[in-house]
């Protein structure tokens, strides 16, 4: 039944993403996009708000609470509307409020995501409640995740890592990395798996944080890993490189982390428009839903081009998210 | 279900019939939705029409039987998930349009596009899947317990793969029945609306548009006035589908009041029509309507809900078109991608080419986009929920990016695209009508 509007029982949760927004995200907003590399205290008291609400609460931050794929697939299980969904309604309102403050939103890092999607229960045991940053990148390898370089040999019971990361999101700030790195280049995709590295590892050097365009409030760091020593229980999921799922899961990761990326950029545009909309009132130009785009205000007929897109772009995103809650293949729409 | 060209439309039919009957009648499905009767009513038409070469012009219209108020379709609940899958009567519904799209109205449409015609036999095949009785109330012989926008969109796009051209003049006399049956008077209901129900559909056609720069719909140059007990219309309608065949209008035209819809019969004084040809959407024959002093009876006003009724319609209109958009930009996209696989230039598939490449997935993306907006300035409207705001958006989007789809539709094949060998060229004359037209049809 063919129905796109936000699910009732995710309202409560839209209408709190949307008071966090508006009471600490935007008048902390500027200060912060000047502040550069200064870490935003005020999140402290609300990360401990969140984490005090009923665990796995879902505005919790870019997909923090992990986003797992349903596998009950379209057979007969009927239509669902799970994490995936809220998670992306969760962070259009957030980003409404400010993109830079939810990714520096303490314990709620990318490597949490990847901790709570694949961890083992000891695993969960040990790094529950830090926060965890994701180091995939490398200046060599970017989109193509296939081919990094950094490398995990064992040696007794830990791995050693060899290599560099950089664009690390939220890396100075969070007490853990998860470090994506290759047992055996030669082994291509199979072989990359992620290790938990403390962020006090002494192996684990911080080069230096970018300044940046925008996100200006979340540090983005950049590591060299130099003879970087981990237990061996550090490394995330199977150890064995015959195991294919391995980094076929970390791009279904990606299936699923793509739309919470969308919904970033989602959030950010209905600001952008709400604002147009409002300064274009002032200036007298009212816009008319019924009456031809081209027969009003310039203005007014840009600003419907501009919504029509939004609308296009946050459905396609909704969509996305809907489809991986139903366990349908989305790499296509994600 | 594949379909071979030899079987005739009636075993076709009954094919169809069977198949609906088949897998309806082992689940609760019709009970649960409270459509059986209807569906059982379908079906029967379906299985014992033949199918037949022409229309008789100018029947008269008589009340066949006298409701007390009008009859109107309800609105749909609140539904409470998100949800992208049309439910198990509308996959029915889009499923058989959409294979007889691909085995009747693809293979005709470059020679209805040449004719500017579309065969009579190919449109009372078209009617016989039940597409024009969408908007008809139950008690009229209607099969939809609800209202219809969300199936009316997946019948236009799924018809308008197949050519929008030939689905504007098979669908143009169902958005007359949806006018009458949403805002129409008892009488004007039990009067006109059997006729859709039957084998034998009256052309007929829903006409707002009119031919002037910036056209406006909120602003009518066609205006009605009061004379005596008539109503007396003057003013000039554009691009009306099969105008000259037409036995019955719902005109849009201005009275003191504001906006208003009235039912014109084709045999009242005043009226005549003139050939119009366009650009697109040439199997509709499109035409003018020109009222010179049209008289019509005090009856002929569809009274319920004023302008904002008028309003809702015009929305109604503006996401049908989205619908046929959407179906006519799948069919670029779906045209182009093997085309851009197997064509081989400098050694290589051109889709090679980031230039190609990207320019493809920008029409899959944008075609989603559309198709989304669509579904919920629809879904919306079923469920009884404002949604000006939701086809205005849609419109946008498919006016804007259908353009482009068919511009880029006809680009990615280079020379190939320009030439009517291919269908792409045709595809691009029909999105830009997308953007343009108003009125004509209802979702």
């Amino acid at each position: 039944m063919i129905n796109l509007e936000i699910p009732k029982k995710f309202r409560p949760l839209v209408s709190q993403a949307n008071q966090v927004a508006t009471e600490v995200f935007r008048p902390i907003s500027r200060k912060y996009d000047e502040a550069e590399h200064e870490y935003p205290k005020e999140l402290d008291m609300l990360a401990s708000l969140i984490d005090g609400m009923n665990e796995g609460s879902d505005i919790g931050g870019a997909g923090a609470a992990g986003v797992r794929r349903e596998s009950n697939g379209d057979g007969g299980g009927g239509n669902r509307n799970g994490s995936n969904l809220s998670t992306v309604l969760g962070i259009i309102e957030l980003c409404w409020g400010d993109v830079g403050l939810l990714l520096s939103m303490p314990r709620q890092g990318l490597g949490n995501s990847a901790i709570a999607s694949v961890a083992s229960d000891e695993q969960l045991e040990r790094y529950g409640g830090k926060w965890a940053a994701m180091a995939i990148t490398e200046p060599e390898a970017g989109s193509d995740s296939a081919s990094i370089r950094t490398t995990a040999e064992l040696d007794g019971d830990e791995y050693v890592l060899n290599g560099e990361k950089i664009f690390v999101t939220s890396g100075d700030r969070a007490d853990l990395i998860v470090v994506w790195a290759t047992l055996d280049r030669s082994q291509g995709r199979a072989a990359i798996k992620s290790f938990i590295v403390e962020r006090d590892n002494p192996g684990l050097k911080l080069d230096r944080l970018e300044h940046k365009l925008g996100i200006r409030a979340s540090d983005t760091a950049n590591f060299t890993l130099q003879d970087c020593r981990v237990p061996k229980e550090a490394l995330l999921g199977s150890s064995d490189v015959e195991d294919k799922q391995g980094f076929g899961g970390a791009m279904q990761t990606f299936d699923n982390t793509r739309p919470l990326v969308a919904a970033m950029a989602v959030g950010v545009a209905r600001a952008s428009l709400e604002e147009t909309r409002e300064r274009l009132a002032e200036a007298g130009v009212e816009i008319d839903y019924t009456a031809p785009a081209l027969s009003q205000h310039a203005a007014a007929a840009r600003y419907l081009e501009m919504e029509a897109d939004y609308e296009a772009a946050r459905l396609l995103t909704l969509h996305a998210a809907w489809m991986a809650d139903n366990g349908k293949p989305n790499s296509l729409q994600a | 279900m594949t379909v071979t060209e030899d079987k005739s439309v009636a075993e076709r039919s009954m094919g169809l019939g069977l198949r609906w009957l088949n897998r309806l009648a082992g689940s609760d499905l019709l009970d649960r939705i409270r459509i059986r009767k209807g569906v059982e009513r379908a079906l029967f038409n379906t299985t014992k029409n033949g199918f037949r070469s022409a229309t008789a012009a100018g029947r008269t219209f008589k009340a066949a039987q006298k409701l007390g108020k009008p009859a109107r379709q309800a609105t749909g609940k609140p539904r409470n998930l998100f949800d992208v899958t049309p439910d198990d009567e509308q996959q029915m519904f889009q499923e058989a349009v959409r294979e007889f799209a691909a085995a009747k109205v693809r293979p005709a449409a470059l020679a209805a596009d040449a004719d500017r015609s579309t065969a009579a036999e190919l449109l009372a095949q078209t009617n016989e899947l039940g597409v024009n009785m969408l908007g008809v109330p139950e008690e009229l012989g209607g099969v939809m317990h609800e209202q219809a926008a969300v199936t009316a969109v997946l019948v236009g796009e799924a018809l308008a793969h197949g050519d929008m051209g030939v689905a504007y003049a098979a669908l143009a006399p169902g958005a007359v029945a949806t006018a009458i049956g949403h805002w129409g008077t008892a009488e004007q209901e039990a009067t006109y609306l059997p006729a859709f129900t039957g084998e034998d559909v009256p052309a007929a056609a829903l006409a707002i548009l009119e031919p002037r720069p910036l056209f406006d719909p909120l602003n009518l140059e066609t205006k009605a006035r009061r004379d005596g007990g008539d109503w007396v219309i003057d003013g000039v309608k554009s691009l009306v589908a099969r105008a000259s065949e037409c036995e019955l209008f719902v005109v849009a035209a201005e009275t003191e009041d504001g906006p208003a819809l009235f039912v014109v019969e084709s045999g009242a004084s005043g009226l005549s029509v003139e050939d119009e040809p366009a650009m697109g959407l040439r199997p509709a024959s499109t035409g003018r309507l020109i009222l010179d002093g049209a008289r019509v009876p005090a009856g002929a006003l569809m009274s319920e809900g004023g302008r904002e009724a008028y309003v809702e319609c015009v929305a109604r209109a503006r996401v049908a078109w989205c619908g046929l958009a959407v179906g006519t930009a799948q069919a670029v996209l779906d045209y182009v991608i093997p085309y851009v696989n197997d064509r081989v230039a400098f050694g290589e598939p051109v889709s090679n080419r980031q230039g190609v490449a990207f320019a493809v997935s920008d029409i899959g993306i944008e075609t989603d986009g559309m198709r989304l907006a669509t579904y919920r300035a629809a879904s919306r409207a079923d469920q009884g929920e404002g949604f000006s705001r939701e086809a205005a958006l849609a419109r946008r989007l498919c006016a804007a990016k259908g353009m482009k789809i068919g511009s880029d539709g006809v680009q990615l094949l280079g020379g190939h695209g320009f030439v009517k060998e291919h269908p792409v060229e045709r595809w691009y004359r029909d999105l830009r009508a997308a953007g343009v037209m108003e009125g004509a049809l209802l979702a």
